[in-house]
């Protein structure tokens, strides 16, 4: 007998619906391209617009700004929650609470409008006008990181209590005071755990500053607006914003895809993270 | 093995030592003096307590009540009137310099090369300089027979060799005690001999150690002293082989036998 050839099982149902897709997208392709009331050969004129760049700058800026400050907050924070006094750990738990459970678009433009029940700073003989202080930048700033700060703080002490507690109990052991032990024993080890979802919060945060345009931040969502309100190209100008979203979390995520990818090397050799923080400590213990 | 001499200095003395977990006391008054270069170990079942009272030693667990002196300093509190102030952080740390600890876990850390385990804590806590501290940590890592090992990562070794390093770690603070606890019960049964060994030359240089072990035949061997305890008391202490070879005590008796 001649060895029979193998048919593998057809799947009916599963290529019927296959179909309805590509029929679908075929269809919902061809009415946007050929729909009269969308004027393509704008996007292109816009896509490198001096606005529409200047824009994409102050994205990034509020992304990487927030996301610095977040970190830095959501890591006392997290300490904090983690310390023995209730009231420390306790307004921790109440900060996180609040930011958390307040949408952020209501955080924006509280901060935007709080010269309303603070109309001035004054200590002393020094004296502020809060809108001076507090213009739409400071504000859209100050809301995306004290937001985030909530989020990050969570993340940080998840990874803080990922380290085994016998790490901390030999570096007490070895006569490390508690902060040092903080700094060179636990805190290295938990930003294993603690980097990839800084990544997958910093690729959020990209996106969600464009909720600041609701007080005008001049974000790229703000510039988008700002020209569409003269030319009316709305359709236009917001496909013009969505590529360059899609360009910049694209960008992000690769950038976040090498550094796992580095960190999950760790079981033949220490991630890049942690060589760079022996290096950094061995600098530092070099002043004796 | 000199320390059994009784005018040699004292180095650790605990003054009814008590300490419970919640409703449970897990130690109900133990006394203990410790001399310079002698070997203590503290035997008996699990759950007994010896761990516990081992770190309240060092002040890694809180005792209720009682004293601990190290040096003649008392350990974890500064003694004012007739109240005991528990020690800040940074006062705790100064103090605990001064005693070496080595784990049953190893408690490597993870992230620091072998070099760096042996040689941060004298570079930070003892402002040793930084070359010192380095020929000092290979010093120890003949001693612990791990010479060349210096950049190997804790995970890349086995349990035996983590835990050699752990105690060339401990000893590059110079301690003037040493606290073992259960440092071999952690270990596949091949490797208990080359942390024993070490454990033997340390001994024979006359370090002052208190161990925390199930092995009989170190502690007939080695030890100076060995103390039983079960349910938080201690039930019969005096010299290795008297007491391991002859217990007088019946819970001692029993002890031993299902060692055996």
């Amino acid at each position: 007998m001649s060895a029979r050839k193998i048919i593998p099982a057809a799947n009916w149902g599963q290529r019927a619906i296959a179909c309805c897709i590509l029929a679908v997208v075929t269809f919902l392709i061809y009415m946007v391209a050929t729909s009269p009331h969308i004027n393509w050969p704008t996007i292109p004129q816009y896509i490198f617009d001096d606005t529409i760049l200047d824009g994409i700058r102050l994205t990034i800026l509020f992304t990487i700004l927030s996301m610095v400050i977040s970190i830095v907050t959501g890591a006392i924070l997290a300490t904090m929650r983690l310390a023995s006094n209730p009231i420390i750990s306790g307004f921790s738990s109440v900060y996180i609470w609040f930011f958390r459970g307040t949408p952020l678009l209501v955080q924006i433009i509280f901060w935007f409008n709080i010269q309303l029940f603070i109309p001035s700073i004054n200590i002393g003989l020094f004296h502020l006008d809060t809108n001076d202080v507090v213009t739409a930048f400071v504000a859209a700033l100050l809301a995306l990181s004290l937001n985030e700060a909530a989020y990050m703080a969570e993340i940080i002490r998840g990874g803080l209590l990922a380290v085994d507690n016998g790490q901390n109990e030999a570096a007490k052991a070895l006569g490390y005071t508690p902060s040092q032990s903080m700094l060179r024993i636990i805190f290295p080890q938990a930003l294993r755990v603690i980097i990839p979802p800084i990544g997958n919060q910093t690729i959020s945060m990209l996106k969600t500053t464009s909720l600041v345009s609701v007080v005008a931040a001049q974000d790229l969502l703000t510039r988008a607006q700002n020209i569409y309100a003269r030319n009316f190209l709305i359709i236009e100008l917001l496909i013009v914003a969505s590529i360059w979203y899609l360009v910049m979390t694209t960008v992000a995520s690769c950038i976040q895809y090498v550094i796992e990818q580095r960190l999950g090397q760790s079981s033949t050799q220490p991630p890049a993270v942690w060589r760079a923080a022996i290096r950094l400590m061995r600098a530092e213990g070099g002043r004796g | 093995m000199s320390g059994q001499s009784n005018n040699s200095p004292i180095v650790v003395e605990a003054f009814d030592v008590h300490k419970s977990f919640g409703p449970l006391e897990v130690l109900k008054g133990i006394n203990l003096s410790v001399g310079k270069g002698e070997v203590v170990c503290l035997l008996g079942p699990s759950g007994s307590g010896k761990s516990t009272f081992l770190r309240c030693i060092n002040h890694l667990e809180r005792m209720t009540s009682g004293r601990i002196l190290v040096d003649g300093h008392v350990i974890g509190y500064h003694e004012r009137g007739d109240a005991l102030h528990e020690m800040s952080g940074r006062e705790l740390a100064v103090q605990r310099r001064d005693i070496g600890m080595v784990f049953q876990r190893f408690n490597l850390f993870a992230h620091q090369s072998v070099l760096t385990n042996i040689s941060q804590a004298p570079i930070l806590n003892r402002g040793q300089p930084r070359k010192e501290a380095v020929a000092r940590a290979r010093e120890l890592l003949k001693m612990v027979d791990m010479e060349g090992r210096e950049a190997a990562f804790p995970y890349q070794l086995s349990g035996g060799q983590q835990q050699r390093i752990a105690i060339a770690r401990a000893l590059a603070m110079d301690p003037k005690l040493m606290l073992f606890d259960e440092p071999t019960s952690a270990l596949d049964p091949e490797l208990v001999g080359e942390v024993l060994n070490v454990m033997r030359k340390l001994a024979a240089d006359g370090m002052t150690m208190i161990v925390v072990t199930h092995e009989m035949a170190f502690a007939r061997d080695v030890a100076d002293r060995v103390v039983f305890m079960d349910q938080g008391v201690v039930v019969e202490e005096g010299p290795a082989r008297e007491v391991i070879d002859n217990p007088k005590h019946e819970r001692t008796q029993a002890f031993l036998r299902r060692m055996h």
